[in-house]
Formats: structure tokens, C-alpha cells, sequence
């Protein structure tokens, strides 16, 4: 993801001259290209993550679209307040993209997990909040938000995640969630870099006979309520997918849509539940430890599901 | 110079404000009249911070009269100074500024505080002519006005940003960040005041994060440091003036300007009370008979 991000970065820039990317000193082997052939519209604000954030807020105000970059909760929990009190609040055009949404950054330790900014971002009025799946959506992401006024936030994963949609997304529009795989017994909804398990989860339910249906939202605020209510009608289950929290991010958001509609549809969530990871390992490692990997996902869905089974038969 | 007219205040203050005819273009004039709105917008509404209210005026006063580029015909000229006032509780300040210097009527400050209004207590952009920035959350608006600065130079356009700050603000690290960004950045059209009154929120400053050597710490960060009688409009004009020349240095300009709190209510200088006390009944009565005193 980090590299479909620079690369669709370096077609915008060339297209905006004053488009301008600021790093908080991170982005070694990823923003390279980006420096080396715009150098005028790169700023290293240091290691410095609040001035970073005011700079832009700054910046956007003479008539800028600004970028802010760097990993983990660095560019969003570190400077939460000038993202609400000089960027959104000022509707700056400025747009906080996070490297190593989740446990990207697994080895490094807590610091590093990246499991509560989905639900703060997202609190934040005025702020449009990207969860992409994949290096196409991504792709897809890139322009529609640097067309976006005011602030946004772009969760990216990693490097080198496989590619999911086989054809690059044409005329994505924000909220647009995506079908990947049509099913019948329960719908999977994902949100970010987790995605990759939620799709091989629905390969293992399919094996043990249950057909799901894996919906990405790469954009959870605004969230697609259109395609939220018809899931709902369709589907009596609906399990939500985050490499996150599961409080106030993309399981809540769904569940704040769903549960005004009273419609006779539960909504399980997939997430990391509510405390600090206090293990170290790969972002595998991690998924698999926090239950959120396609195992745990297909294990915890034929729960679910079989006890609501149980339950009906009583 | 025109009769000014105050038609809104209550009637005791209505016959106060009338008087000679006032002319907002002086600088001491202006510092006058942005404490004797303080003292009102403070009572009127039982508002706090008179005191930082009264050590920035002459700051605020010789800003809006002549060193910043700016319009009351076309507050949004794309070629305008940029002014944040950071210390967003001193709002009443650059609210009473902007309305003596005609970017809003002078009857709507008395709405300051009030239920459904626009003019915050701490200052806020939306819908005010003439006001650049919102603020109030201490520590932003060093690198909001840096990267202002950044944004001129990279456009190659002539103005400056300026930004007013506290003292006390400075025990923020975000404050810390920005001026080594400024530096590295070589912004040398930004323009930093700080309203070094001595006094926090609690307690002295020096009693509380001690922050001397104060322009030590500034010059010791590359910035060209000034320190100057905050009260005293010509030596402002002239550090102004100064730090105007200092583009092309590559340094970017501070002016530690030595207030005190609460400066021209005798009862209320220096006194951490009048942080938050809002001026009522006698004292009140007390504060208007003082500043009346030095009616300009």
C-alpha cells in the first residue's frame, strides 16, 4: 500500500505544483522518489509531529492541498488536537496519512500498534476518514481525496499486500464500499488492511459449507449506509473486520447505522477487544493473537452463527 | 478623526465612552480604547482575562495601526499580513482592535461571552472579519503562523505572518518544535511577539516553569531576538519596524515585549487574581474611574 500511495502521490504532484507533502521525519525508502523529483513541494518538519500538523494547518491556508506522513499513531494520536483545532476545524485542506495502521509495525511493541486511531480520527467532525483494503483501492483513494476539501485521513497498511481487486476501481466516489465475493449465509465487512484475512476467511467458511459475502469499506467516514442497509436486509449476521479496536471504529460505525434501522440483523465484531496489545510479533503473529486472523475470523463466524442456530431452535 | 460612537454598552458606560473625539489610528489611542472595551466586554459579561487583556493592548495597538497590511475594505486581500493570536483568551484584544479599526461595528462587542454569539471568549475566525485564525488551545499558533510563512516563500509573495504569544504559553513543547522549524526553514518573514507579562495561570512564571533565560533560549535557537518595553508604543513601532528589515537574514524575528499583567488598573497589576476575576461593583466602579484617568 505504501508504494501505490507514493506512486499515486508522484502523478498528483506532477498534475499540482504546489501540491506539498510533509514528513515527520519518516519514510526512508518510500517518500525517496517523492523528494528526489519534487523537492520544492517536500518539507522534513523533524521529528515533531505537533508543529508538523501546524505547519500544514498553515501551509493549507494559503491555498495549499498538504500532506502529513508518518507512521503508527505518530501523525494522528501524537497531534489529535491541531487535527481538530487547526486543520479540521479550519476545514485546512490537509490530509494525515498514516503508515502501519494496526500491527504493521507488530516487533516494535504497543507504541507501534496502531489500534485506536480509526476511532478517534473518525470522531473528529469535518474529517473524511480512508480504510483501504488494498494497494488498488489505495490507487483509487489517492486523487478522490486530494480532491476532498478540508481534512482527511488515510490509514495505509504496509508494503508489498497482495492485490485483491483484479481490476484497478474506475470512478470510485466516497463512500463506495466494495463487494469482493458474493455470498448467501452471513456478510463479512472489512475495513483496512485486515482485508486480506477477511477474503481467505471466507475461502475457509466456504470449505466448512458456509457462503459469505466480504464487503471492503475503504472509506468509514462517511460510511456507504446505502449498501450498510441493503447488507442488512439481505443478511440476518453481519461480521465486521478491523485491525483495530473494537470500540469507535469501523464495527461501532456500522453499528451506529444498523442499529436505527430495526432491522433483524446482528452485527458480531472482529477486532481487537478493548486493551493494549502487550505481545510482540509479526503483524501475522498479532492477528493470529488477538483473534482477528482469517482462522479466528472463520472459527469465531461458525460460532456465531451456529449458536444463533441453537438459539432459534430452542 | 470622527466622534466615536458606543451606542450599545449600558447607559453608565455610554455616557462614559462619550467623550472627546477619539482617534483609533494612534496607537496609544487604540490601547486605550482595547482596555476600556476589555473593561467592558469583561463585565458585561462576567468574562475573564482582563489581565492578559491589558498587557497585550499596545501590542495588539501597534499591530492594527500601521505594521500589518491589512483592510477593512477587503479583510481577504490575498497580499494581507497574517496575525494569530495565539493566546486566544486575550481575544477581547484583537476583537475591540478589529472593531475600532472598522472591520465590524464597535456595538457588537458587547455581545462578547453572550449566549448565541460569535465573538468567543477565546478568538475565533468564523464569521469575523479581520480575524485570521481561531485559537485558545495554547501552543498552536507558533507553527499555524510558521507554516503561513512557509507558504509565502514557497509562493515568493511579500507579506508576513505575525503571531502573538504568551509567556506562560511557552511552557508548551509544540511552541519549542515550531521555533526550531522556523529556524531550519530560514523563515525570516515570520514574526513572533510574546507577551511576556511574568505571569501563568496559577502563579508567577518563574515560579511556576521557570523560563529564564528567556531570550537567551530564542537567540540560543537562532532567532532574532528582541527585547523591548511592551508598553511602550514607539519602541514597539520601532522592533517592528526592525524585525520588518530583518528579511533576507533568514532568521526568523521574535520580540519579547516586557508587560506587566493587568497594566493600567493599578489594583489589578501583577495580581494572578485578575487572570480570571471579572470586574464588577466597586472594583469595577474603580477600574473604569482609573482608565478614565488616562483617557487619551
Amino acid at each position: 500500500m505504501r508504494d501505490a500511495f507514493t506512486r499515486a502521490l508522484m502523478r498528483e504532484a506532477a498534475a499540482d505544483p504546489r501540491l506539498t507533502l510533509i514528513t515527520g521525519d519518516l519514510g526512508f525508502g518510500v517518500l525517496k522518489p517523492f523528494w528526489e523529483t519534487y523537492p520544492d513541494q517536500f518539507v522534513n518538519a523533524g521529528i515533531a509531529e505537533q508543529g508538523m500538523t501546524g505547519l500544514a494547518a498553515g501551509l493549507a491556508r494559503t491555498g495549499r492541498t498538504v500532506l502529513t506522513y508518518s507512521i503508527g499513531n505518530f501523525p494522528t494520536l501524537r497531534c489529535v488536537e491541531q487535527i481538530r483545532n487547526d486543520c479540521a476545524y479550519h476545514e485546512a485542506n490537509v490530509k494525515v496519512v498514516c503508515v502501519g495502521g494496526g500491527f504493521v509495525y507488530g516487533s516494535l511493541g504497543m507504541s507501534h500498534h496502531a489500534t485506536e486511531d480509526m476511532a478517534i480520527l473518525r470522531a473528529l467532525p469535518g474529517v473524511t476518514v480512508f480504510t483501504p483494503g488494498d494497494p488498488v483501492e489505495v490507487e483509487a483513494i489517492v486523487p478522490v481525496m486530494l480532491r476532498t476539501p478540508g481534512t482527511c485521513y488515510l490509514r495505509l497498511g504496509r508494503g508489498g499486500e497482495p492485490t485483491l481487486h483484479k481490476e484497478p476501481l474506475k470512478d470510485w466516489a466516497i463512500p463506495k464500499a466494495l463487494t469482493l465475493r458474493e455470498g448467501c449465509d452471513v456478510a463479512l465487512l472489512s475495513a483496512g488492511g485486515i482485508l486480506t484475512q477477511t477474503v481467505s476467511a471466507a475461502g475457509l467458511l466456504a470449505e466448512a459449507g458456509v457462503s459469505a459475502e466480504v464487503v471492503s469499506f475503504p472509506c468509514i467516514k462517511p460510511i456507504d449506509r446505502d449498501k450498510l442497509l441493503q447488507l442488512a436486509r439481505r443478511f440476518r449476521h453481519i461480521v465486521t473486520v478491523e485491525e483495530h479496536s473494537v470500540v469507535g471504529g469501523f464495527g461501532s460505525a456500522v453499528c451506529e447505522v444498523l442499529a436505527e434501522t430495526g432491522l433483524p440483523c446482528r452485527v458480531h465484531r472482529i477486532g481487537m477487544e478493548d486493551e493494549y496489545s502487550c505481545v510482540v510479533g509479526t503483524q501475522q503473529y498479532l492477528r493470529g493473537a488477538y483473534e482477528m486472523d482469517d482462522k479466528a475470523i472463520c472459527h469465531r463466524t461458525l460460532a456465531w452463527l451456529n449458536e444463533a442456530n441453537r438459539t432459534e431452535e430452542e | 478623526m470622527s466622534e466615536r460612537d458606543f451606542p450599545s454598552y449600558e447607559a453608565k458606560t455610554h455616557a462614559a465612552f462619550h467623550g472627546r473625539p477619539i482617534d483609533a489610528s494612534d496607537p496609544r489611542v487604540l490601547a486605550w480604547l482595547i482596555r476600556r472595551h476589555g473593561l467592558e466586554m469583561t463585565h458585561l459579561s462576567r468574562g475573564s482575562h482582563i489581565g492578559a487583556i491589558f498587557s497585550v493592548a499596545e501590542i495588539m495597538a501597534v499591530l492594527y495601526t500601521g505594521v500589518l497590511n491589512v483592510s477593512p475594505d477587503d479583510p481577504l486581500m490575498p497580499d494581507r499580513d497574517r496575525l494569530i493570536l495565539s493566546k486566544g483568551h486575550a481575544g477581547a484584544s484583537v476583537y475591540a482592535a478589529l472593531a475600532e479599526r472598522g472591520f465590524f461595528p464597535v456595538e457588537e462587542l458587547k455581545t462578547h461571552y453572550q449566549n448565541g454569539s460569535r465573538l468567543s471568549g477565546h478568538v475565533s475566525h468564523k464569521g469575523i472579519p479581520g480575524v485570521e485564525f481561531s485559537t485558545g488551545s495554547l501552543g498552536h499558533g507558533l507553527a499555524v503562523a510558521a507554516g503561513m510563512a512557509l507558504g509565502a516563500k514557497l509562493d515568493k509573495t511579500s507579506w508576513r505572518a505575525y503571531v502573538v504569544m504568551g509567556d506562560g504559553e511557552c511552557d508548551e513543547g509544540s511552541v519549542w518544535e515550531a521555533a526550531l522549524q522556523a529556524h531550519q526553514y530560514k523563515l525570516d518573514n515570520l514574526i513572533a511577539v510574546v507577551d511576556h507579562n511574568h505571569m501563568q495561570s496559577l502563579d508567577f512564571c518563574e515560579k511556576t516553569i521557570a523560563l529564564e533565560p528567556f531570550a537567551d533560549k530564542w537567540r540560543d535557537f537562532g532567532w532574532n531576538t528582541q527585547v523591548v518595553d511592551g508598553h511602550d508604543v514607539d519602541a514597539l513601532r520601532a522592533a517592528f519596524t526592525a524585525a520588518q528589515n530583518n528579511l533576507g537574514s533568514g532568521r526568523p524575528s521574535v520580540i519579547i515585549a516586557e508587560t506587566v499583567k493587568g497594566k493600567g488598573v493599578s489594583f489589578m497589576e501583577n495580581d494572578i487574581l485578575w487572570h480570571y476575576r471579572t470586574p464588577q461593583g466597586e472594583e469595577y466602579d474603580a477600574a473604569l474611574a482609573e482608565l478614565e484617568a488616562q483617557r487619551p
